[in-house]
């Protein structure tokens, strides 16, 4: 699961996880891994639920919809950076797919809890700064950002 | 109410957590689907859930929510059951719908949490498909 724990500068350290498709046993592990580790650093509980929140939506997204990916959580001083990267198939409407509600969800996920068509809202409502990029047939990549400090300026929400 | 109390009043059964059986149970949330509870869960608010899945327990952990109650008569796996033992959630069976389930709660004082819906019905601009 978890591929690397690197502590490269005193203050910033990096989580980077493989997230397999459709791997339902162990689904949400990374998520809950990361919260795991925030809440080892003395990561402030606002931040860490955010974060958390973002993981889980991130990740889901991989298992569901995609040939799988990484998540990668990196913390430091100022903010928590969390890339969400996957090899596909690419999201045709970014638009549509960022509407509260709107979900491809096939019907087998509903019964794991699946397909409320909030993910995406989910995970830019928990942001700072929310950027998605996507090219079909090739890959999506979600990033997003958690400043640690309230006086932060807020991104592009 | 307590979560034993909980437990008595819509005929559940406590699987995971008879120690926390005195855990005050005063705010509550029902739903379904993992990413409505995401978005309109505060901490320290009860799932009330006809979905068993692992998901259901990674989701309880990550929103700090202390109890979970099962209802329509689902039965959660050892599996399922074990991750809840691990993160300390307890867990209660019930064989009533959610609707009778959150109407028995109500009734003995348990409220919602705070409504934040994602959208909002009365704003014609954002309707979805």
């Amino acid at each position: 699961m978890m591929i690397q724990d690197t502590v490269s500068e005193t203050n910033k350290f990096r989580f980077v996880y493989l997230i397999k498709p459709r791997d339902f046993s162990n689904a949400g592990d990374a998520s809950a891994n990361v919260k795991a580790e925030l809440q080892k650093h003395g990561i402030e509980p606002d931040v860490i639920r955010r974060v958390s929140i973002i993981c889980f939506e991130a990740e889901m997204n991989i298992v569901l919809y995609t040939k799988g990916g990484k998540l990668i959580v990196e913390v430091d001083d100022q903010k928590v950076d969390i890339l969400a990267l996957d090899k596909g198939p690419g999201i045709e409407d970014i638009e549509l797919v960022m509407t509260p509600g709107y979900s491809t969800a096939p019907e087998w996920a509903l019964e794991y809890g699946f397909g409320a068509g909030m993910g995406l809202p989910n995970i830019k409502n928990n942001s700072d700064v929310f950027e998605i990029e996507s090219e079909v047939g090739k890959g999506t990549i979600v990033h997003s950002i958690v400043y640690r400090r309230k006086n932060e300026i807020k991104g592009n929400n | 109410m307590k979560l034993e109390e909980v437990a008595r009043v819509i005929d559940g059964k406590i699987l995971i957590g008879e120690e926390k059986k005195d855990l005050e149970i005063d705010k509550a949330y029902a739903a379904d689907l993992l990413s409505d509870v995401l978005a309109l869960t505060e901490e320290s608010t009860t799932l009330i859930t006809g979905t068993v899945s692992p998901q259901v327990i990674r989701v309880a952990e990550i929103l700090n929510i202390p109890a979970i109650i099962f209802v329509r008569g689902k039965k959660p796996t050892q599996k399922i059951l074990d991750y809840a033992k691990e993160a300390g959630i307890p867990i209660i069976a019930t064989n009533k719908t959610m609707f009778e389930t959150c109407g028995i709660l109500y009734s003995n004082g348990v409220r919602p949490c705070r409504n934040r819906p994602a959208t909002n019905i009365h704003d014609d601009s954002r309707y979805c498909e």
